[in-house]
């Protein structure tokens, strides 16, 4: 039950101002919630990060010889499943954005805290249910679900899984909704739109794409779900139905979507490069336009993963053309990110070697975006590895990178302890060359024409040397998410006690204690300073412990 | 130089200059840009590292560089974008005398069918230096016709008939591949296009004593009952087919659409769904009753009836003299 | 804000639900709550669009077959059904103004009456649905005909397989909107109860104004369903 147990002389935080199982289930604070998530999304990245490594050892050899065909197809869905809208999509919004967002603004919580538990209610039951998919058989639709195989041919648990990314779909915009209403309503006094943290201002972005796509690509899947159970044509063509209509649906929800995954982990870059080189961002109005700009064109693009589907040859010129122009704002991000750089007092510690990554590894990702964007290129790779590079650049080298970012600067904040820095930055080097390992090498495949999901290559056997070059890679960088694991887990115990700002950094979440109280602030702030303000702060990073 | 080069798809079509040297200037490029923020990235944490004395210079940001790396980039990317529409145009339209071949995919293999009427199940033979127009249709999922060394290719669906041509240039055989995942042995859906001298082509060709496919489809006219009402001696209770290929057809609704592969195709499959100006919406369905290969040869010789032509020949036949390169 | 434990815990307790502890004041709450309410219809209106948005595709390309498969929809009780719901606009909004000016009685009459015409609108649309079945109007069943001829072409028949892709979606559409009915009948009813037992004051009646604004929604989206569905090239 509710029984505090702060010793005397301990200061009373959100974590031992209440213990018991029901205090964190039947929690409202924002902070607590998100290590809910923490907890769930950590679970199921290992799950489909399991299914990965299936995968990649299935490819060593041009036969398919690990598993069964049909085994290999459920591999590579459920890990797209899994990862996407259980790991990409929740983890930075609803561990970090979550607690952090209340705390930059000034405020006690988000919004609607209780619908905020209810969010994390809806994104384990439907972690369930993907779990219930697993175990009973797995799925073999690929996670896009094209039609007709996926109403018509397959025998395996479409529905459940349906369901499950249904439900995680509301789980997603009750978050965005949260958070909009938060950012908008709930600012602390000074605390104007243009002194907000790029952080915040790139959960407001996300919370837009996640409102207003995420209902669309729900009703899509109800569509399948009452086609496949009811036979019915909707999508169908031997019933009158358009198999391309279905694309269009999922499609205008799951590009925008990929922007739900990579926008947060751009707010996490911008907090760590200005605080790692002492410097306010380089632009600040820019970046935040920049943000808007990515969410509203990221909308008009969907149908630039359908060069080759059959359709009219005016539309792919235009979703071409559009496709280009979302690439702007993203370029404009990096050269900012670059320049905040410039002149500043750099020093190298384990969120900053993360962001390094990032932006190297996001330019390579949008870069061959811009490949994928030219017409003529796209009909040779889509549909190979060039595209499954492309998006694990971004995915992997980009959002995950930032995530990891964000996790080891916002950690002293959220546990109270420091993470150890040496293995911190041996981790970071591990992934960097194991994630660089595991995808270059598919940029090649791609263009040489290895299709995408082939559990058997055995006709190309040429494939094979990069094929196992990238599985080296992946069994690095499956140690470089490992080390993490474990040296977070042994911080909580026997970490240095962090202190309220170890890393000296502007925001209003570096003001109050490490870990925070309950309600965060003792007092309201009156917010009278500009976003950043290294200029004012005093001193540079403490020196690594 | 390209052909030699580890790692490089093989290059056997006219599209595979043409996308090639749009992807090396997307490498050069991408190489340059990457090469450049990597560049900067690791000079500024070296050169701007904390040093004892020196603070951080604030600097809010220039407007002047805002639009310059605006603008320079999305100058660069509408060559990017530009360069490959065109490619892309000209992959989607096919040129107008091409041979033709109709592609049959289903769980898990490629059928296909010249017009000289050879059937071939996961293996192609075609000439080199000739135009090969693919009309393909699925029988059950969505699947994709890849040939990495042409450079091409494109979802096949159920339905509708999709279309993807190429212009082989070098004789070899080739990987084909299903490049939209259509279930337990998508990567089985595995073949070869096999690209010969013209003579071994004709050799190939004539070993077969198979009907032409609009033979086959004139047959079916007849059997089927198609004749009864389409004909071309006297006005019928259906629209004259001679010479409806690829000419305009107005309908009763008003609209006027071309007569395609896909019209014809629909008119057999679902007749209600546009009817021809002056003509009674009295047309049977066959759908369910003929398979997609007797489609295609209904198709082929519908097709073949041209104004001045009273046999049909088969339509664009490889074993023709072949055209120039694109 | 207090840290001691005791204090915390007595005041979330006792947490008036006009003034939640977490907002600064009370007209924040409000603002806040209706903002959430409006982004929220924002995302229904997202969901019911992809379904709008094959509709128009369809009847865009099979216009003769949906005309006459919407003939066969009984738009008497169509029309009664729109009439229903306006009406049930008008009580909830009633409702909202009883309780702005504190009129606790009104208000639960207004609610009572307004959870009546939604189960009316309900009952009539579960007639409707039977009369689909009985008429062999179901699609993807083997036992669908419907037997009706293009408007204005009366020896064309209508094709079956475009006018099951219509009933798909009519079943589909009608049935998302059935079960938003549903849930709104629902939340009416608890907030009935609530009035009843005095929760609602002019100083707060938030959750019957979001209620009521989730109600004039549902009411909308059957606005467009009702001539997208019954009303298709109706001749006199």
């Amino acid at each position: 039950m509710a029984t505090a147990v702060v010793e005397p002389g301990e200061r009373e935080t959100y974590l031992n101002r209440e213990y018991g199982i029901k205090s964190w289930l039947l929690t409202v604070d924002h902070k607590r919630i998100a290590l809910l998530y923490l907890a769930g999304i950590t679970f199921f990245f290992f799950i489909g990060g399991f299914f990965a490594l299936l995968i990649r050892l299935e490819l060593l050899t041009p036969a398919g010889d690990l598993v069964q065909a049909d085994t290999y197809n459920k591999l590579f869905t459920m890990h797209g499943q899994v990862m996407i809208f259980f790991f990409l999509i929740p983890a930075v919004p609803a561990v970090l954005g979550n607690f952090l967002i209340p705390i930059m603004i000034g405020a006690k919580d988000l919004a609607f805290p209780r619908i905020n538990l209810l969010s994390w209610y809806l994104y384990i039951i439907a972690g369930a249910l993907m779990l219930y998919t697993i175990l009973a058989g797995g799925v073999d639709t690929g996670w896009t679900f094209y039609v007709p195989l996926s109403t018509e041919f397959l025998k395996t648990n479409v529905i459940t899984a349906a369901v499950a990314v249904f439900i995680s779909g509301f789980s997603s915009i009750f978050t965005g909704l949260n958070f909009i209403v938060t950012i908008h309503r709930m600012r602390a006094p000074g605390m104007t739109w243009n002194r907000l943290p790029l952080f915040v201002w790139a959960h407001y972005a996300t919370s837009i794409i996640q409102v207003l796509g995420t209902p669309v690509v729900a009703i899509a899947i109800v569509l399948v779900a009452l086609e496949r159970l009811f036979h019915l044509g909707i999508f169908n063509p031997t019933l009158g139905g358009d198999p391309l209509l279905f694309q269009h649906l999922f499609w205008f929800y799951s590009h925008p979507a990929v922007y739900i995954m990579i926008v947060p982990g751009m707010g996490i870059v911008s907090e760590v490069v200005c605080c790692f080189s002492r410097k306010r961002i380089f632009g600040y109005q820019a970046m935040a336009m920049a943000l808007l700009g990515i969410a509203v064109v990221g909308f008009l693009v969907w149908a630039h993963h359908m060069f080759v589907a059959g359709i009219s040859v005016y539309a792919a010129l235009i979703f071409s053309l559009l496709s280009y122009f979302v690439a702007v704002p993203s370029a404009i991000k990096v050269f900012n990110w670059t320049s905040t750089m410039y002149k500043g007092s750099i020093t190298y510690q384990t969120p900053m070697l993360y962001a390094f990554g990032f932006i190297g590894l996001f330019t390579i990702g949008g870069l061959t975006g811009l490949f994928l964007a030219a017409l003529g290129i796209d009909i040779h790779v889509t549909d190979t590895y060039f595209v499954v590079a492309h998006f694990h650049y971004i995915m992997v080298g980009g959002m995950v990178m930032a995530y990891m970012a964000g996790m080891h600067f916002w950690w002293p904040k959220i546990s109270g302890r420091m993470y150890p820095e040496g293995w911190g930055r041996l981790a970071a080097l591990i992934v960097f060359i194991g994630f660089n390992l595991t995808f270059f090498p598919q940029f090649i495949l791609g263009y040489m024409g290895m299709p995408r999901r082939y559990w058997d290559y055995s006709r190309a056997p040429e494939f094979q040397i990069l094929n196992v070059l990238s599985t080296a890679g992946a069994t690095i960088l499956a140690v470089g998410y490992l080390l993490p694991m474990v040296y977070f887990l042994w911080s909580m115990r026997y970490g240095k006690p962090a202190p309220d700002n170890p890393w000296n950094a502007a925001g209003l979440e570096w003001t109050i204690p490490s870990p925070p109280s309950t309600f965060n602030f003792d007092e309201q702030p009156v917010v009278t300073w500009e976003a950043y303000n290294y200029d004012e702060i005093k001193g540079e990073v403490p020196v690594a412990q | 130089m390209l052909q030699n080069m580890p790692f490089w798809p093989a290059r056997a079509s006219a599209a595979a200059n043409n996308v090639d040297a749009l992807f090396i200037f997307l490498v050069v490029v991408s190489g340059l840009m990457t090469a450049l923020i990597f560049t900067m990235v690791v000079y500024f944490a070296v050169r701007y590292r904390r040093q004892a004395g020196r603070r951080a210079e604030q600097i809010d940001g220039s407007h002047a560089l805002e639009i310059t790396w605006s603008v320079i980039p999305f100058c660069v990317f509408m060559v990017f974008f530009a360069w490959g529409a065109v490619i892309y145009f000209r992959q989607r339209t096919p040129p107008q005398d091409s041979a033709e071949v109709y592609t049959v995919a289903k769980q898990w293999m490629w059928k296909f069918e010249h017009m000289e009427g050879q059937r071939e199940i996961n293996e192609l033979h075609v000439p080199v230096g000739r135009d090969v127009k693919m009309i393909m249709t699925s029988q059950d999922v969505i699947h994709s016709f890849f040939v990495p060394a042409f450079r091409i290719k494109q979802d096949v669906l159920p339905g509708r008939y999709t279309v993807t041509w190429f212009h082989a240039t070098k004789p070899g055989t080739y990987h084909l591949f299903c490049a939209e995942y259509c279930g337990t042995s998508h990567s089985g859906m595995v073949g070869s296009v096999v690209v010969m001298e013209p003579k071994d082509y004709e050799a190939w060709l004539t070993g077969g004593g198979n009907q032409p496919l609009a033979v086959t489809g004139e047959r079916l006219f007849s059997e089927l009952g198609c004749i009864t009402c389409h004909r071309s001696d006297t006005p019928g209770r259906g629209p004259n087919l001679v010479g409806v290929f690829g000419k305009p057809v107005m309908l009763e609704d008003g609209r006027t659409l071309t007569a395609d592969e896909n019209y014809l195709r629909e008119s057999i499959v679902d007749p209600s769904a546009k009817i021809v100006r002056g003509f009674k919406p009295i047309m049977p369905t066959f759908q369910g009753q003929i398979s997609d290969e007797q489609l295609n040869a209904l198709v082929a010789y519908v097709k073949s009836l041209g104004p001045s032509q009273s046999m049909p020949t088969g339509g664009k036949s490889m074993a023709a003299a072949p055209t120039e390169t694109q | 804000m207090h840290n001691s434990p005791a204090a915390t815990a007595t005041h979330e307790a006792h947490q008036n639900p006009a003034h939640l502890h977490h907002f600064a004041t009370a007209q924040q709450q409000k603002d806040a709550a209706s903002l959430g309410m409006w982004l929220f219809l924002v995302t229904e209106v997202m969901f019911f669009g992809g379904m709008f948005c094959a509709y128009l595709v369809y009847r865009y390309w099979y216009f003769g077959d949906f005309g006459a498969a919407s003939k066969s929809l009984a738009i008497e009780l169509g029309a009664v059904n729109t009439a229903v719901l306006i009406c049930s606009s008008l009580t909830v909004a009633m409702a909202v103004r009883c309780a702005q000016v504190g009129k606790q009685k009104a208000m639960v009459v207004y609610l009572l009456l307004t959870i009546a015409l939604g189960l009316a609108f309900l009952g009539i649309k579960g007639i409707e649905y039977r009369e689909k079945f009985v008429q062999h109007h179901v699609p993807g069943q083997a036992s669908f005909h419907l037997d009706e001829h293009i408007p204005g072409h009366p020896d064309t028949p209508v094709n079956q397989q475009h006018a099951q892709v219509y009933f798909s979606l009519y079943f589909a559409m009608t049935g998302m909107h059935a079960l938003h009915m549903i849930i709104g009948v629902g939340l009416f009813a608890f907030l009935t109860y609530q009035a009843w037992k005095g929760a609602y004051s002019p100083e707060y009646y938030t959750p019957v104004e979001n209620a009521v604004l989730y109600w004039h929604f549902v009411d909308i989206v059957w606005i467009y369903l009702f001539p997208l569905l019954y009303l298709i090239d109706r001749h006199p």
